[in-house]
């Protein structure tokens, strides 16, 4: 078996030692249902108020009470956008986004829309930046909600959350963030950061998939998501997945408690990849702010090689890359990320993410950018598209 | 989403290239997904095509699709290479997944452009 490298850690990551062993009591030695009275319901629930408790105090929330476990991010973004939508419609029925949201947030709001609802999908700078002036100019009698993500999982930019929910409460609005990519990547504190609705992910963050969270304010309304029992506060019924909420507090616990040696990690990876690609390979744009983002994510547009192919081959060479966001790998159009930034089509389609992971290695990187280079050659001596002939 | 044929086209096309002496170029782009084929012609004095190659912009399909185009248009008459459809180039391959079948599209429409771009010179 050859060499293999894993850049693929912003569609999700291995589960942690620490988080698996949190877990592994939860399937066997402590199986009760956290809603029974008995014991063993009383150990499960202990298990699951103890997840709750870690998370809350990660992110700051006044009370633990104020999350609401989900299948993962793209549940929490569903629930967030149209149960916070529907609860305030008799107040408003206008939604304002970002054009550069994740799908489970975009395509929430395209549901509204099929209802009555109207929103605006607010534009991008080519940094992936929503401007805040754009956010004002938006809002209307009839907003209710504003969405931004905190951060983009195509490019790493980091939005200034903190600005944008500050406006939307001058306007009586509440605002919800998909923190999914953001959560260990900095310090979330939804009190001083005035996030009134935050959803996270375990798989992002070295948790079990399948996993995770809605914060939810105390005073915000948001509609029950799932009818059939007492759990989640009444709001989302159904058996508490136990041992992967276990995991999940563990996860955001970690992720949150070794923010700055991750960081300091991640950056020194990621400059040491992105100075060694500037070195030996021409032609190529990076995506993304160029301060404001993410140590973990590089986006690279290698001109005149189209991404997928790169893919296959990197993936020959044991190499985990990925084009646009995962669930878009079946999809025939560029990423609508790098679109709303004003790429073209050419490098849009020659833009590869690489995620880094904390257990990666210098000679990992070496490894990756001496592939890079053959791939990258390889694919232009075939291209049609021509250094001449470049938009 | 890629079966063995496939792969093994993209990752050894005999096709890739340039051709010296190219007597006709067709360049098939796809506006929606980016993807770009040149294929380039040596037609004899006798309209055969002797040889074909290509370049391409694309996914792992788009370039084993030109690579079997290639295949598929050599020693025919110009004419001839104006059956050659999208169809036969998915056979040739043993399938494409469904949300690739357009790379044998691109592939039959650069084709044709190379043969009109043929008929066009030599009308000249």
């Amino acid at each position: 078996m050859g060499r293999k490298v894993y850049l693929d850690n912003a569609a999700t990551t291995y589960v942690s030692g620490e988080v698996l062993s949190e877990m592994l009591p939860c399937f066997n030695a402590i199986y009760g249902n956290s809603n029974s009275l008995h014991s063993y319901g009383r150990d499960a629930s202990a298990i699951v108020d103890r997840a709750r408790d870690r998370i809350a105090h990660a992110i700051n929330a006044q009370k633990s009470n104020e999350i609401y476990f989900t299948s993962g991010g793209t549940e929490a973004d569903n629930w967030a956008i149209k149960g916070i939508a529907h609860a305030y419609a008799s107040k408003g029925k206008h939604i304002i986004t970002s054009s550069i949201e994740h799908h489970a947030v975009l395509d929430s709001c395209k549901e509204l829309e099929k209802e009555g609802f109207s929103v605006t999908y607010l534009p991008v700078d080519k940094t992936g930046l929503v401007n805040l002036a754009d956010v004002i100019h938006a809002i209307r009698k009839d907003t209710t909600l504003i969405s931004i993500m905190a951060v983009n999982n195509e490019v790493g930019t980091i939005q200034n959350i903190k600005a944008i929910a500050k406006t939307a409460h001058d306007y009586g609005l509440v605002f919800h963030t998909d923190a999914v990519q953001a959560v260990g990547a900095f310090r979330l504190d939804v009190q001083d950061m005035e996030i009134d609705a935050m959803s996270i992910s375990g798989h992002k963050i070295y948790g079990p998939k399948g996993i995770g969270a809605l914060y939810v304010k105390n005073g915000i309304l948001i509609d029950n998501l799932i009818d059939g029992g007492n759990q989640e506060r009444g709001k989302r019924g159904g058996t508490v997945n136990v041992p992967a909420v276990a995991g999940l507090g563990k996860a955001v616990e970690i992720a949150c408690r070794d923010i700055s040696i991750n960081q300091q990690k991640l950056k020194a990876i990621r400059d040491y990849f992105i100075k060694s690609v500037k070195e030996k390979i021409d032609y190529i744009q990076i995506n993304g702010h160029p301060q404001q983002k993410i140590n973990g994510t590089v986006n690279i547009s290698f001109e005149m090689a189209e991404a997928e192919s790169l893919l296959m081959l990197l993936d020959l060479d044991g190499i985990a890359v990925s084009t646009t966001s995962a669930c878009m790998s079946n999809a025939l159009e560029p990423s609508h990320v790098l679109r709303a930034m004003g790429l073209s089509d050419d490098l849009a389609q020659s833009a590869v993410r690489f995620s880094f992971g904390k257990n990666l290695s210098k000679s990992d990187i070496d490894y990756v950018v001496e592939m890079l280079v053959k791939d990258v050659a390889r694919l232009r001596s075939i291209s049609a598209i021509t250094k001449a002939g470049r938009k | 989403m890629y079966n063995q044929t496939v792969m093994a086209k993209f990752l050894r096309p005999e096709n890739a290239g340039t051709l010296r002496g190219a007597n006709a170029v067709g360049k098939a782009g796809n506006a929606t997904c980016g993807d770009v084929i040149k294929l380039y012609l040596l037609v004899d004095e006798e309209g055969v095509i002797e040889e074909a190659k290509f370049k391409t912009f694309g996914c792992p399909a788009s370039i084993a699709c030109s690579d079997v185009a290639c295949d598929l248009v050599r020693g025919l008459l110009v004419d001839e290479a104006l059956n050659v459809s999208s169809k036969e180039i998915y056979d040739e391959l043993g399938g494409l997944d469904d949300s690739r079948v357009y790379c044998s599209v691109l592939a039959e429409d650069a084709i044709k452009l190379a043969v009109e771009n043929y008929y066009k010179k030599i009308s000249k």
